[in-house]
Parts: C-alpha cells; structure tokens; sequence
C-alpha cells in the first residue's frame, strides 16, 4: 500500500465552498455533492421514467413503475395494510434517496454520502418524529400503550415496560448505525482488496502475478456491494415501514 | 499497560461480534435452504424475509466494526 493512503481517507469530508455563517461552518463539501447529485440523479430518473405517461410502459418507465410498485406492493402495503398508502411519499422518497446515495456512492472518485453516521442519523431523527407524531396524533396518550405489551403477567411489567422504551428509544441509533456501519465496512473492504493488488503487483516477481487473486476477491466484492447498498436501502424503507405500523396500529394487526 | 496498547487491543476484541454474525448469517440461509427443500414451492415467497434477516445479522457484525473504529480513530 503507498504510503499515505489509508483506506479511511475515501470518507474524508472536504469543504468545496468554505462558508461560515454566524459561526456554523456550513461549507458545501464532497458529501453535499454527492447528496445534491443523488437528489439531481433521483429526480431526472423519477420525472424523465413517468413523462411520456403511456399505458404500454417503456423501458426507462418499466422501471420507474417497479420501484414504486416494489415500494407500494412488496413493502409498504404487506405490513400496513391499505392505510399504508397516506404514508408512500415519505417511505418511497427516503428508499430513493438512500438507493441513489449507496449506488452513486459505488462509482470509482465518489463520495459515500450514507457511510456518515451524521447524515442516516439524521434520517432515522426524522422517521422517528415521524413515528412519534402519527402516533400521538392517531391514538393520544394511549400511543404509551405500545411499551406495554399485552398478555404479560403483571408481576413482569416493571422489567417489560422499560426494556420496552429503551428499545423503542435505540431505534434511530441502530437504524442509522446499520446502514452507515454496512456503507463503511463495504468502501473499506473495497479499498483494502484494491491496496492488495497495489502492494502486490509493486512487490516484483511471483508476487505480481499473484496480484490477480485480490483483483478477482475486489470484483466479487464489488457485486456483493452492489446487493448490500440496494438491500440496506431497502431494509431502512421496510423497518420505517413496521416503526410507522406500530405507531398506526399499536399492537393489534389490521 | 500502554493506553495505546490498550486501544489496538480493545478494537481486536471488539471484532469479536463477527463470529455471532457467521453463526447468525449461517443460521438464516441454513434454515432457509432446509425450509426450501422441503417445500420448494414456498421458497420463492419467502425471499424478501431471507434477505432481511440476512440484513440483519450482518448489520449486528458491523455493530463491532463501529465500535472497532471507534476505538482505533476516536478515542
């Protein structure tokens, strides 16, 4: 590996405008970038896929119809019933951006936008205030029923009732911490492998030759990537998904 | 001992979730595989709960890699 190149390096925030306002550094760095370029990406993707509007669908709005019905369909409407329907815009829009952010993040020189914990905690903050207000909004105070669960003796609750909240209170964390954790581990198995390959061929002889083994592990893992950044995407819009149920139906199933 | 020994020995240990995560990724697609073949017509249907629990346990792994990081860059 030369030196000086760490594996870490790939998720090292750069300020691209420095800007500084009332002593907050505000700066547009590589991972608004990134960001901005995923919202761009998404929204092309979206409104280009649904413009011509045909009932025979083209290629580009084929897939546009299966993400929304992969959403709606596979998603959405298995867990929360057709109630689920009010809450598709939210589900749909943090599915697109987190799919768009994890692929563009894939590409060769980008940026890893969701490997930062500050950027999914901030998403699993917002699909927590999401949960809260719908809940106290539908049910009240009765939403505190969903950290007692029923047909448990009563003797159990003072464990129950607190193991409950606190779980409830570690969702956002380990929401956000899963899909940072798997964006980071990925890059960084991916920069490694490709640090293998560099050593190795640098080294001379047998060992140059041997370089082609972590070369193939890198292209094996770059497929595995692939799967992780779309099935973590998707795993963050199908537990919003069960956080918001539980918020609509407390406990019992529609 | 050494804080820094202590550190790199910490991010060692804290590697440790991996094996529950190899059990756990074992356990998911064993079981789904012994599910599949004895009812092969429900396998396709239960794809998606696959891929979730796969997600899910290797997610937890990762939980140790964090705190592996955590340690090595940030303490």
């Amino acid at each position: 590996m030369a030196a000086g190149h760490s594996p870490m390096e790939q998720f090292e925030i750069k300020p691209l405008l420095p800007l500084d306002i009332a002593g907050f550094d505000v700066s547009f760095t590589n991972s608004s970038l990134w960001m901005l370029l995923a919202v761009v990406a998404s929204a092309a993707f979206l409104t280009l896929g649904v413009k011509r509007d045909g009932i025979v669908p083209g290629r580009l709005q084929s897939i546009v119809e299966i993400f929304h019905d992969f959403i709606l369909r596979q998603t959405l409407m298995p867990v929360m019933g057709e109630e689920g329907r009010k809450f598709f815009p939210f589900v749909f829009s943090l599915f697109i951006f987190i799919f768009f952010t994890n692929f563009l993040g894939l590409l060769p020189y980008s940026f890893p936008v969701t490997s930062h914990v500050a950027v999914t905690f901030a998403m699993a903050l917002m699909v927590f205030a999401v949960v809260l207000v719908v809940g106290f909004f539908t049910h009240g105070l009765r939403f505190l029923t969903l950290f007692v669960p029923s047909g448990v003796p009563a003797w159990i609750m003072p464990v129950i009732v607190p193991i409950e909240v606190i779980s409830f209170l570690s969702r956002p964390i380990s929401l956000s911490l899963r899909l940072a954790a798997n964006m980071l581990a990925g890059h960084t198995m991916l920069k490694v492998f490709a640090g293998f390959v560099v050593s190795l061929l640098g080294a001379g002889g047998i060992f140059s030759a041997l370089s082609i083994a972590p070369l193939l592990a890198g292209v094996a893992l770059t497929a595995l990537e692939v799967l992780v950044a779309a099935v973590q995407a998707w795993v963050f819009a199908m537990l919003t998904c069960i956080y918001l149920n539980e918020a609509v139906h407390l406990h019992d199933h529609h | 001992m050494d804080a820094e020994a202590a550190k790199l020995i910490g991010a060692g240990i804290a590697t440790l979730p991996l094996m529950g995560a190899g059990i756990g990724i074992g356990n998911v697609f064993g079981n789904y595989l012994a599910g599949a073949l004895r009812n092969p017509s429900a396998a396709a249907s239960q794809q998606t709960n696959l891929l979730l629990g796969f997600a899910f346990c290797e997610a937890t792994g990762l939980f140790g890699l964090v705190v592996s990081f955590m340690l090595l860059f940030a303490v």
